[in-house]
């Protein structure tokens, strides 16, 4: 799904949002940063410790939303509409790289 | 009976036979590369000049388009050229036949590389070593299609071209990376007369072929301590705190006073560090306008430029160095196998070469700094 046709999804209005990290990548972590390479253009990414939760969580069966709550929320402080807001905005990017595929159902 | 010319151009030992019908592109190509022509050859003239050599060997050579020459004979490899080598045929366009609008890409298409850019087309099969280039008579075009193919070379075997300055002292290589302004052709004006340059702009990289390159650097290699971590989204989470990069094995860098000789022991029980990766000279100009050394030399350390009020050499995370080196080197197929490969490149080099910050001052005092 291409970044411009991810839906703006706000907590309990629309269908759930699933990730998972796209395998048209070269990455590695490095103490606590992630870089990723896109494949299908060499652009680079580093993920800060927010954004590596983000990725590391990114199985295609989890929702975006779960993420959030569970992982991100949990363990930084920041407001859940908020930080659901950044997340999407977030994974928007990274897919329209094609670091990060994005759907409304899970992933086989 | 169509004239043809043949140099034989080559980089970081890898050697690449462009032939072309028009002598004056020949001509032009051979005063562009200089030192770099290893070889080069005319219609109807049976010697091959190696420039620097000095000596001339007697060939054979065969006609096209069906003519005979007078002493017609099989077509020797008279370049005495390495099966690993790569021919160019050259087909030169009228001006103003190809755009200059669009940016470089390259592509694999069908098994082969597709090189492509405004000024430019050409193709080149991996596997056979042999392809094209369509453009019109200037040096610029064939001079990006040369980088982009030795870029995609070195990529199958875990070297690079980097935007850097290089310089070789006391036998050792250094480079200088940055992007455009960062200071490459500075500190390269400012070299004393003991260094050698190998380039101003774009560093040649290759894993050194000759020694066992395992991992008895790791000791001596940077990539310690730095409390900033690159946060390219802004939200949440906790300030890092200073320290140590796993990568770094918990050893401290060291500064250039305090680190032992290159090649000597660092501790009891530890190997030697071993020069994982070897720098050529190269003929690719930045804006001092002068070819490099043909030379080479094991690489000893890698500076990240910074333009500063004084001359300081500062550590930096393997993170950090990793980034950086990725931001800098050239490379621009869309392959994934290739980019994977160009990535894994600069995971191996950041691991086995010190990559350090260099805040330097215009002034050659950097130079005290340095090997």
């Amino acid at each position: 799904m291409e970044a411009a046709q991810i839906p703006v999804f706000r907590f309990g209005y629309m269908s759930p949002l699933y990730i998972a990290r796209s395998n048209e990548i070269a990455a590695r972590q490095l103490g606590d940063e992630m870089i990723v390479m896109s494949a299908r253009d060499s652009t680079l990414f580093s993920l800060n410790n927010v954004g590596l939760v983000i990725w590391q969580a990114a199985d295609g069966r989890t929702s975006l939303e779960d993420i959030v709550k569970d992982k991100v929320c949990a363990e930084f402080e920041i407001a859940p509409e908020e930080a659901l807001k950044d997340a999407e905005n977030f994974v928007r990017e990274l897919a329209g790289h094609g670091i990060m595929r994005v759907s409304d159902k899970p992933f086989e | 009976m169509k004239p043809r010319y043949e140099l034989c151009i080559e980089i970081g030992e890898i050697p690449i036979l462009v032939h072309t019908d028009s002598a004056e592109f020949a001509g032009m190509l051979h005063d562009r590369y200089g030192k770099f022509v290893v070889g080069r050859r005319a219609a109807g003239d049976p010697n091959i000049e190696t420039p620097g050599r000095g000596e001339q060997r007697a060939v054979e050579y065969e006609a096209e388009d069906g003519c005979e020459p007078e002493s017609a004979a099989p077509r020797d490899s008279t370049f005495n050229l390495p099966v690993s080598s790569f021919e160019l045929e050259v087909e030169l366009l009228p001006p103003g036949m190809m755009s200059d609008a669009e940016e470089a890409r390259v592509r694999l298409e069908g098994g082969r590389w597709l090189m492509e850019r405004g000024d430019f087309r050409a193709e080149c099969d991996p596997e056979q070593r042999r392809g094209w280039v369509r453009q019109s008579a200037n040096p610029y075009s064939i001079d990006a299609v040369l980088r982009m193919l030795h870029s995609l070379i070195l990529a199958r075997e875990g070297g690079f071209l980097v935007h850097a300055a290089s310089a070789v002292r006391n036998g050792r290589a250094f480079l200088f990376a940055g992007v455009s302004g960062a200071g490459k052709t500075t500190i390269s004006r400012l070299a004393p007369p003991d260094v050698l340059l190998l380039t101003d702009e774009i560093s040649y990289v290759r894993k050194d072929r000759s020694q066992d390159s395992g991992v008895g650097s790791q000791e001596s290699a940077v990539g310690s301590r730095d409390s900033k971590v690159t946060n390219q989204k802004a939200r949440g989470g906790r300030q890092n705190e200073d320290r140590r990069d796993p990568a770094s094995d918990g050893v401290l860098s060291q500064t250039p006073e305090t680190r032992p000789p290159f090649d000597a022991p660092l501790t009891p029980g530890t190997r030697p560090l071993v020069p994982a990766f070897v720098a050529y000279g190269t003929p690719f100009a930045g804006e001092l306008a002068r070819i490099g050394e043909n030379l080479q030399a094991p690489i000893a350390a890698l500076y990240l430029l910074v333009q500063g009020p004084g001359n300081a050499i500062e550590d930096v995370s393997q993170a950090d160095a990793v980034r950086s080196l990725l931001q800098n080197i050239l490379f621009f197929a869309d392959d994934k196998e290739l980019v994977q490969m160009v990535f894994q490149a600069a995971l191996e080099f950041a691991k086995c070469v010190p990559v350090r910050r260099l805040v330097f001052a215009p002034d050659a005092r950097v130079w005290d700094l340095i090997g």
